[in-house]
């Protein structure tokens, strides 16, 4: 099992929104949705590599900024053309206001 | 037994309406008539700097094996070249006849021709992943590159061909480059990039002749200046292809002619993409004709959901985007509906520019800045457009109020979930 990552601060991100996170030349993005819990997935879209944080949020889906491409952030299913490729999610638990992930 | 459904044109808008149709659950015939050799593909890329790689190649919109899994026929270089409305069939190039019980024609646009003699191998234009493989062998450092039209393919172009290391001069009738429908505070930023990328930008110069002797093209511009150069690209618009909805006898007007429903003059035949005319309810219904990539896709599957009789109505906002260097332009709706601009600026030097109509309405909102900068505001905007929104100036000018905020009070927008389906009459998909 690999170690929790301190990816940033619980405050860092505004409710149904979504940060960036890069670590150990990987990038991430990480989430926090309107009913304020936290969930990661891979940073880079299935479709064109484009990185999901410069996207938009809203409820369960994180859209991509450049293709409009869809998933669930929350469990990665991809929800609307042109993704047909889940994205990876990750473990994330909040731990003394820090947001952890376990980037397997 | 039935007859099934047939889609001409097998691009971004034709292989979206095919898959539709069986995300859909429609069980019957499936047949994608393209007249390229590939795969159902994604144009974007053709003029961006993802030609600039080394072996480009294309971006399938759909394998062949997800095609034989989801049973869609593609036939692909065939044309088809007649429609004989009254017995549902269409007739193709190899001579075979295709039945349909619902046709629809996803035919594309192509280059429009620059009507001058003097044309010959050197010169070009920029449609196909063939094309798009010609031009590329040209782009290589000690080559002369003239692109014709500062519009966005040649832009897009010239700044692959820039990474490329060829040298390139753009050449733009219009006082300005992207007159149509990008604000020329817009345009500004991205000539200054082309510029200090080492483009020489002409504009406002009309060209007085062309020689193409196979090896090298001399375009003499009005002004008296001679451009030489080892290739010149044309990229001075699109026109529909109509053809065979024309000498099959449906309304034509700049496009085919469709309803709200993708519906063409005749019920059984949609059309949908850059080959159409609809009217654009967020405007009241003006009739539009768009060449984007997301249009393409959107009516795509519009279309495939009117073909099963779901009776919906086009009600998206336009959108398009293009990158050059390392920028981004992204606009949603037709800033030619806006009466003034409120401008909203981000950090790293992005900016948006909302266009409001006479009453304070938000139109369109068009935005340029590095990477994707833009691309979440531009989002929003999007839907405040759609929902026909009158936000204030002052909040739309502060870019400390979160334009989801705007959206707030009744927020009833979603991003839509690709699970739900919508409601299908009993009896079509299964025929």
């Amino acid at each position: 099992m690999s170690d929790w990552v301190e990816a940033c601060a619980a405050g860092d991100i505004d409710e149904e929104d979504v940060m960036r996170f890069d670590h150990g030349g990987r990038t991430f993005a990480i989430y926090r949705s309107p009913d304020d819990e936290y969930f990661a997935t891979d940073g880079l879209c299935t479709h064109e590599k484009v990185h999901l944080a410069d996207g938009l949020v809203m409820d369960d889906i994180i859209e991509c900024p450049k293709h409009n491409g869809r998933f669930n952030y929350k469990t990665g299913a991809a929800r609307g053309a042109p993704v047909c490729v889940n994205i990876k999610t990750y473990p994330v638990k909040v731990d003394a206001g820090k947001v952890l992930v376990q980037i397997g | 037994m039935a007859r099934g459904m047939v889609i001409i044109g097998a691009g971004e808008c034709g292989g979206r309406a095919a898959l539709a149709l069986r995300d859909l659950g429609y069980d019957g015939p499936v047949t994608l008539v393209g007249d390229e050799p590939h795969l159902p593909y994604e144009r974007p890329p053709l003029s961006k700097e993802a030609m600039a790689s080394d072996a480009p190649a294309i971006k399938a919109i759909a394998s062949d094996e997800v095609l034989a899994e989801k049973s869609i026929r593609h036939i692909h270089s065939v044309q088809a070249v007649a429609i004989d409305r009254a017995a549902h069939t269409v007739r193709l190039s190899d001579g075979s006849a295709l039945p349909y019980d619902k046709l629809l024609l996803a035919t594309g646009s192509t280059p429009r021709k620059l009507p001058m003699p003097g044309l010959g191998g050197r010169c070009v234009y920029l449609r196909t992943f063939a094309d798009a493989l010609a031009i590329r062998a040209h782009l290589r450092a000690g080559n002369r590159i003239a692109v014709i039209g500062g519009g966005f393919i040649g832009l897009e172009l010239a700044a692959a061909a820039r990474k490329l290391g060829a040298s390139v001069t753009v050449i733009e009738a219009q006082p300005r480059i992207l007159m149509r429908g990008v604000p020329a505070e817009i345009a500004e930023i991205i000539h200054k990039a082309h510029v200090a990328e080492g483009v020489d930008v002409v504009c406002g110069q009309g060209i007085a002749s062309i020689a193409d002797d196979g090896k090298e093209v001399r375009v003499m511009l009005a002004g008296g200046r001679e451009i030489s150069a080892d290739l010149a690209v044309i990229g001075i618009g699109a026109v529909p292809v109509t053809g065979l909805a024309a000498e099959a006898g449906l309304a034509i007007e700049n496009g085919i002619a469709v309803d709200a429903e993708l519906r063409s003059s005749d019920p059984d035949i949609f059309a949908a993409g850059d080959c159409c005319s609809f009217p654009l309810a967020v405007y009241g219904g003006r009739r539009v004709r768009l060449e984007a990539w997301r249009n393409a896709q959107e009516q795509g599957a519009l279309g495939a959901r009117n073909m099963l009789g779901a009776g919906e109505a086009h009600a998206a906002v336009p959108w398009f985007w293009s990158d050059q260097y390392g920028l981004s332009l992204q606009i949603a709706g037709l800033s030619d509906e806006g009466r003034s601009t409120v401008r909203r600026d981000l950090s790293d030097g992005a900016f948006i520019l909302f266009h409001l109509a006479e009453e304070g309405r938000l139109v369109a909102a068009s935005g340029i800045g590095p990477g994707n900068a833009v691309a979440r505001d531009i989002r929003l905007a999007e839907m405040l457009i759609g929902k026909r929104a009158k936000p204030s100036v002052e909040a739309l000018g502060s870019p400390d109020v979160k334009l989801k905020a705007l959206l707030a009070p009744e927020r009833s927008h979603r991003l839509a979930d690709g699970g739900a389906a919508p409601h299908l009459p009993a009896g079509i998909l299964s025929p």
